[in-house]
């Protein structure tokens, strides 16, 4: 933890014409760190990890990924593109391609390595979230567990340093909830930097560094989760915490 | 605790299989179970008998129990002579044939279309068969190199320069055409009321005409030298060439990826050469046909397949500029749109053909045939962009938020991501504006070029075969083409999308 933070935000502010989503946001993420951020509904945290990999705009402010610097006016966002890897909460899998194809294209076609080479390397990670027998299937003919899986593969087949997690379990059946946390906490062991917006509060208590307790657009609360779930210092976090532990 | 061992059950006796008591399979069930099952149905397969009662008898009666099958001229096919009610006169159709395919393509060269049919189905039946390999390769000769071979085999004639000779003349009439106006506005500045300032303006436009000359002096000159020597054509390929694989090479990449792009530019060059060398266009080629002389099949499947290749591009990018965040490309692309959208067809073959040349600079022409082929495919474009854009709208937002996550820039995303997806949903619309463009080539026939029916219309009037059934069998004729062309369209697109939907089935 010596060196400078991977991800590094600060005075960050964002608005959808009139209204102020993102308010004066600081937060640094040191290398392998693992951060929860939740918040009730609409208070920004999908906004504000989509502004780490430029999905989003922002008016003020800056984000510095790696040393790479994200300013409002987006320049670098190739750069950013390729250290950052994102899942969504749709799973957002190329429908047309199958599950290898949706791997190795962007390898081939952004990092511009060798079909084969691509496609050795895609098995790997897919041996890796357990799915290297469904490489051959198009994304439709798998259960919404297995296809967050392959999403999750192929975010990591860019070799990204810092994965972004945009409440990947909440489009899932209770029962595929658990395979997809399993895989982010063994990704979360091999160090993986990691932000995560989720509500499973099971995940954030065994894997994050930090929980950010986010509201209304602005950082509220950030503390280890042994500390914020035992006791929230503001009201807000105290509040959200009764609804959702209830 | 007696309830539950009342409900016991245990089978003793199996059920041995028996015959349902109505018969479900073979050609009895089918008639009970699909066409006399209800009062609707016995009402509707009556009505479907007599329409096939109707419809079919006498076409058949027509086309093949009536028919004429041999003879020489119209005596053969008339009522007097053959003793009977004459249908279709087949004879008229077969003498007509070389016309009804060629036009007035003259005898001695027809072979020149032979070929370049041959060719054209030799390059496209592997291309749209899916097992075969080389997809690639095989696309590029059928886009690329056979345009320009069946160019040079049905037109004829030979280059007289290459790359550097067209640049320099496109540059230079642009420059004319500069100049031209220049001096068009000084000359009115005579008798203008606000002369002067006219006489400001047309010194400005002449002064850049004129710096453009100096600017682009040197391209024109060494265009000059050229054509003194022999070898001008081959001089120019060689400088051409070299010019345009420098520039792909850097483009694409320089010393650390270029490399790829330099090779394809060095094969395409050479592919190129082999053209020239084998149809001898460095020294003349083939004999010229001109395009009024082209005629019948020929027209209609050149400005119908050109139409197909030339507009479903225009539409990507038309439907694409419409969607653009950049005004101008957005206003630009719906303004085309709706303009080409807006007026019919006809009218735009007329302006093509009869105005166009009004408003170009007066030592530039344009062939008639290239002008409705330009006229049919923008026509085109423009519906096939709404059709894209229909499958544009069906792609969800996250799909190209998901490509960019992934560091994919712009083009990579529409291209391997956005597009791919959008034209899979609308290849019905697609194809359904390819057979309507297929058919309305038969528009051409009044802008006095000789489609396949016009070249029909064209042989009515021939007294050696006029009969009372002579319009009948033509037209028969040309709707069977016609029919088998856009049925072949529609069964091939059925195929298609059947085998790129194959994500979508479970
Ligand atoms: N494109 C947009 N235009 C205008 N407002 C938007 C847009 N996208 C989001 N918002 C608003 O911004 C706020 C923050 O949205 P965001 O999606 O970041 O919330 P969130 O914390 O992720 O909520 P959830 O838990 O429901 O996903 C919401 O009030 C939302 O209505
Ligand atoms: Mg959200």
């Amino acid at each position: 933890m010596s060196n400078s933070p991977i991800v590094k935000i600060s005075g960050l502010n964002k608005w959808y014409g009139e209204f102020h989503v993102l308010r004066d946001i600081d937060l640094s993420v040191e290398k392998g760190e693992r951060i929860v951020i939740c918040g009730p509904s609409g208070s920004g945290k999908s906004t504000l990890i989509r502004c780490i990999n430029a999905l989003e705009e922002f008016q003020e402010g800056e984000i510095v990924v790696d040393g790479i610097e994200l300013g409002p006016n987006l320049k670098h966002v190739d750069a950013v593109r390729r250290e950052v890897g994102m899942v969504f909460q749709s799973f957002n899998l190329f429908p047309h391609l199958t599950v290898l194809e949706n791997c190795t294209l962007a390898p081939i076609w952004v990092r511009n390595i060798p079909k084969k080479d691509a496609e050795i390397n895609a098995m790997k990670f897919l041996e890796r979230v357990k799915i290297p027998h469904q490489a051959n299937k198009f994304p439709g003919q798998m259960s919404g567990g297995q296809q967050q899986r392959v999403a999750i593969a192929r975010a990591l087949t860019m070799n990204p340093k810092v994965m972004l997690f945009d409440e990947p379990t909440s489009a899932l059946d209770p029962e595929m909830v658990k395979e997809v946390l399993d895989t982010m906490v063994d990704l979360a062991r091999e160090g993986m930097t990691m932000l995560v917006v989720t509500h499973e509060m099971g995940f954030a208590r065994e894997v994050a560094n930090r929980v950010v307790f986010m509201d209304a657009g602005q950082i509220i609360e950030a503390n280890t989760p042994n500390e914020f779930f035992a006791n929230p210092q503001h009201a807000r976090s105290k509040l959200f915490l009764s609804q959702i532990l209830r | 605790m007696s309830d539950i061992t009342s409900s016991a059950f245990i089978r003793e006796d199996l059920v041995a299989e028996r015959p349902a008591p109505v018969k479900t399979t073979g050609f009895i069930g089918l008639v009970r179970t699909r066409l006399f099952n209800s009062p609707t149905n016995i009402l509707l397969t009556i009505a479907g008998a007599l329409l096939l009662w109707f419809t079919i008898v006498p076409s058949v009666k027509f086309l093949v129990v009536d028919a004429v099958w041999s003879g020489n001229d119209r005596t053969s096919c008339l009522a007097e002579t053959a003793g009977f009610a004459v249908g279709a006169c087949w004879p008229y159709i077969q003498a007509k044939l070389p016309q009804l395919i060629y036009g007035f393509y003259p005898e001695a060269e027809r072979w020149r279309v032979n070929l370049t049919l041959v060719l054209a189905v030799v390059l496209l039946l592997p291309l749209l068969i899916p097992r075969l390999p080389a997809k690639g390769f095989n696309a590029g000769l059928f886009f690329f190199a056979f345009p320009m071979v069946a160019f040079f085999l049905l037109h004829g004639g030979g280059l007289g320069g290459f790359g550097l000779s067209w640049t320099a003349g496109l540059l230079q009439l642009f420059d004319d055409s500069i100049i031209g106006a220049g001096q068009a506005v000084l000359s009115l500045s005579k008798s203008s009321s606000i002369g002067p300032l006219l006489w400001v303006v047309g010194n400005l436009i002449l002064l850049v005409g004129t710096a453009i000359y100096w600017l682009i002096y040197p391209l024109t000159w060494l265009r000059d030298q050229l054509q003194g020597t022999g070898q001008s054509v081959w001089t120019d390929f060689a400088i051409t060439a070299v010019v345009v694989t420098l520039i792909a090479f850097f483009l694409g990449g320089g010393v650390r990826a270029g490399w790829r792009a330099l090779a394809s530019s060095i094969a395409a060059f050479v592919a190129v050469a082999i053209i020239i060398k084998l149809m001898g266009l460095d020294h003349g080629g083939l004999p010229i046909v001109q395009t009024n002389l082209w005629g019948g099949l020929l027209v209609t499947l050149v400005v119908s397949v050109t139409g197909i290749v030339t507009s479903l591009p225009i539409g990507i990018v038309l439907a694409l500029g419409r969607r653009s965040t950049i005004p101008l490309i957005r206003i630009f692309s719906i303004a085309f749109i709706e303009f080409w959208r807006g007026v019919p067809l006809i009218t735009v073959l007329f302006f093509a053909t009869y105005m166009l040349p009004l408003f170009l600079p007066g030592n530039f022409t344009v062939d008639g045939l290239v002008r409705a082929l330009i006229g049919i495919s923008l026509f085109t474009g423009a519906y096939q962009a709404e059709n894209v854009r229909g499958g544009l709208a069906a792609i969800p937002r996250g799909q190209g938020e998901a490509a960019a996550a992934l560091g994919l820039s712009w083009w990579k995303m529409t291209s391997l991501i956005v597009l791919p997806q959008a034209l899979r949903h609308v290849i019905p619309n697609l194809v359904n504006s390819f057979i309507s463009l297929f058919k309305d080539t038969s528009l051409v026939s009044i802008v006095a070029l000789f489609d396949l029916l016009g070249s029909l219309r064209a042989s009515f009037s021939d007294p050696k075969w006029s009969t009372p059934s002579t319009a009948f069998t033509g037209f028969a004729f040309a709707g069977i083409i016609y029919f088998i062309f856009c049925f072949g369209m529609s069964r091939y697109s059925l195929f298609v999308e059947h085998r790129l939907n194959a994500h979508r089935r479970n």
